[in-house]
Parts: C-alpha cells; sequence; structure tokens
C-alpha cells in the first residue's frame, strides 16, 4: 500500500491500487465501498441519513444513501471505473445506544443499512459482503489490490470481509 | 411554509444566546459538582464551536480517540437530544475524584461503580445545562435516563451529528473544561433540538 486515502463523515472519495481508502469511527453511518476488481478503482461514501427527498438541506450529496451512491459512481466513473463491473462491501449502520423511549432515532442505524441495500438493488449492484448492525463502532479500510475489506472496533479481533 | 432555519447560516445573535446557555449550564454543571465531591472546581469560560462533520471528530483527537458518550433525549415543550462527551482518561480522572480514588488509577473498563459515578455525573451536567435552558426561554424541558456508550468518538459523535444532518451540514459543540489544581477534565456538550423545538426556543428568546 502507498498511500491511506482518508474519507470523513457525509464525505466520499476514490482511490486505485495500490492506494487504500478508509473511514474512521463509523457509528450509525454505513461506509459503502464500491469496486471495480478489473482496473482496481474503488470508492468508498459515508453517509449518514437514508434518503435525500425526506431532507430540507440536501445539497450534501454524500450525506444520503440514495445521492450519495450516484455520485460516488460518477466519480469512480470519471477516473476510469467501468459501471458495469462494480460490486460493493458495506459497514456500520449500529445502534451506539441501547435507547428504549424513540424508535425512529433508535432505528437510524437498520435504517441506513436498509436504504443502502435497496439503494444497490435498485441499480443493480451487487453486495460482496457486510458487515452492518450491532451496537459498537467500526473504522474501516479497503485494499483494491486483494478487494479486501478491514474491520477494526475497539477490543475486538480484526475482520476481514 | 418550509422553515429555513439552518445551523448553517446561524446569525451572531443566535450564537451569542447558546454561548450563553453554555456559559450558565457549565457554571451550574461545576456547582452541582463541586457539591457532590465536597471540594472545589474550577471552570474555564466554554468555546462554542459550529464544526463541519467531516471536522467533528478532530476535536476530541481523533475519530478512533475512545470517548464516554452520555446522551439524553428531550421531552416537554422542547425535542430533541443532548449528549456530554469526554475522553476516555478525563472519564476515569473525574470518577477518580468522585469516588475518592487514588488519581491515577485508569483502568481498561470501569467497574459498575464507576458506570452508576458516570451515569450520575451524566445527570448532574445535562440537569445543569436543561435547567438553564429552561430558565432562559421559560419553557418545560425534561430529559430522558442517561444513556451511556464508550467507543470510538467518532461512532459516538454519528449519533449527534445524524440528527444535526436533518437539519444541516454543521454540529455545534459546547467545550468546557472544569476539574481542581492537577485533575483537569474536558467536557464536550452537544444540545440538538428537533428543528421545530429550535424555532420555539429562539422565538421564546424574542430571535
Amino acid at each position: 500500500m502507498k498511500e491511506m486515502i482518508r474519507v470523513g463523515m457525509a464525505d466520499l472519495n476514490v482511490c486505485v491500487a495500490p492506494n487504500a481508502i478508509a473511514t474512521l469511527g463509523l457509528g450509525s453511518c454505513v461506509g459503502i465501498v464500491l469496486y471495480d476488481p478489473r482496473n482496481k478503482i474503488a470508492g468508498l461514501v459515508h453517509i449518514m441519513l437514508p434518503d435525500s427527498t425526506k431532507i430540507i438541506n440536501n445539497e450534501n450529496k454524500a450525506k444520503f444513501a440514495d445521492t450519495g451512491i450516484d455520485a460516488l459512481i460518477e466519480k469512480m466513473v470519471s477516473i476510469g471505473a467501468n459501471r458495469k463491473n462494480l460490486v460493493a462491501k458495506i459497514a456500520g449502520g449500529a445502534q451506539m445506544f441501547a435507547f428504549s423511549n424513540n424508535s425512529e432515532m433508535m432505528r437510524i442505524g437498520d435504517r441506513n443499512v436498509e436504504a443502502v441495500r435497496k439503494k444497490l438493488k435498485d441499480i443493480g449492484i451487487e453486495i460482496r459482503a457486510a458487515h452492518t448492525g450491532e451496537n459498537y463502532g467500526r473504522t474501516i479500510e479497503f485494499y483494491p489490490e486483494t478487494g479486501e475489506l478491514h474491520i477494526k472496533s475497539v477490543g475486538r479481533d480484526r475482520i476481514i470481509i | 411554509m418550509v422553515s429555513q432555519i439552518n445551523y448553517d447560516s446561524i446569525n451572531n445573535m443566535q450564537f451569542d444566546v447558546l454561548r450563553e446557555i453554555g456559559n450558565i449550564g457549565a457554571g451550574n454543571a461545576t456547582t452541582a459538582l463541586s457539591q457532590m465531591i465536597n471540594s472545589k472546581i474550577d471552570m474555564k469560560i466554554p468555546k462554542v464551536e459550529l464544526l463541519e462533520f467531516k471536522y467533528l471528530a478532530d476535536i476530541v483527537g481523533g475519530a478512533e480517540n475512545l470517548v464516554v458518550g452520555i446522551l439524553f433525549t428531550l421531552e416537554g415543550q422542547a425535542n430533541g437530544m443532548m449528549m456530554f462527551m469526554m475522553e476516555k482518561i478525563a472519564a476515569h480522572r473525574l470518577v477518580n475524584l468522585l469516588l475518592n480514588n487514588p488519581s491515577d488509577k485508569i483502568t481498561d473498563d470501569f467497574t459498575e461503580m464507576e458506570m452508576s459515578a458516570l451515569n450520575e455525573i451524566g445527570n448532574i451536567i445535562a440537569g445543569a445545562y436543561l435547567s438553564s435552558l429552561s430558565t432562559l426561554t421559560n419553557m418545560l424541558i425534561t430529559s430522558s435516563i442517561p444513556y451511556l456508550s464508550i467507543d470510538m468518538a467518532g461512532a459516538i459523535l454519528s449519533v449527534p451529528a445524524i440528527e444535526f444532518g436533518k437539519i444541516g451540514d454543521k454540529a455545534l459543540l459546547i467545550e468546557t473544561e472544569f476539574g481542581d489544581k492537577e485533575n483537569a477534565v474536558n467536557g464536550y456538550f452537544i444540545l440538538i433540538p428537533t428543528l421545530k423545538s429550535y424555532e420555539a426556543i429562539l422565538s421564546s428568546l424574542g430571535l
């Protein structure tokens, strides 16, 4: 690996092997990695909310599952990825606090994951691997060279999917 | 008519009001904590910052830094959530002060006793902020029980950030530093009224 490209919250970026791409401390947000295995081009978007159409202030495309995935594909194609080759790996969508009294707030992680799965299905991108839900944070790193998604959490072993 | 209120375009006067709520709340919290441990605790003037999500976790030492988050949901005349957050190491210091532990006792996990002390600290601090908000706005606002989580800063912050995300692209953070001479503790306070409640709060303040 040459360089690790960082993606922040409500942010997206792309990378080409031998570089890698990461987002740190995913909680209820979802990290979506799209990957063109033939050209070894990857992209990562760190979304916070399921649906841009439900929000008035929706200029930041990377914030939402629907517009974030579209914007990521556009950016990947612009650097040479082939749309037809793309596959996905996803992680995140945890429930960080054990709320007992507010169902909508409690389920935001799940709702994010559902929205991501639906969007990818609608546009015909296969999810190769997923590590979602639970109640802990995740740092994820993707290596286009191997196609591996590494997941690190506090007090747990590193997982590779 | 759709509301145009947005944290991103908050004006100076609104910012000052939020800072004032932070100041008074932190003062109340410090007094309450002093009484709890029966010794003087000092407090610095809180810093209020409006940050883009991308940079939110940097302020607490990066997205992977271990923090304790104590979260409450708000009910009554204003709805939303608030969270008090501190670095895990700072939480150990505060708990040590409170439980009369040796000040260098820092372990991987918190004992049951320490966890309940943390919840109590959360209750005191949240209560202090809420009472300053209620007094200033003349609104009756109550909070839920504390929900506690210890994890990476980014993951903990994602919960309030998502609530802010429904309104805009920035989050409002109030940083307070308190402690005695040897044990300074930085705490971060995040208040997120729902859009409707935010409007109600501002209008009750005549803004």
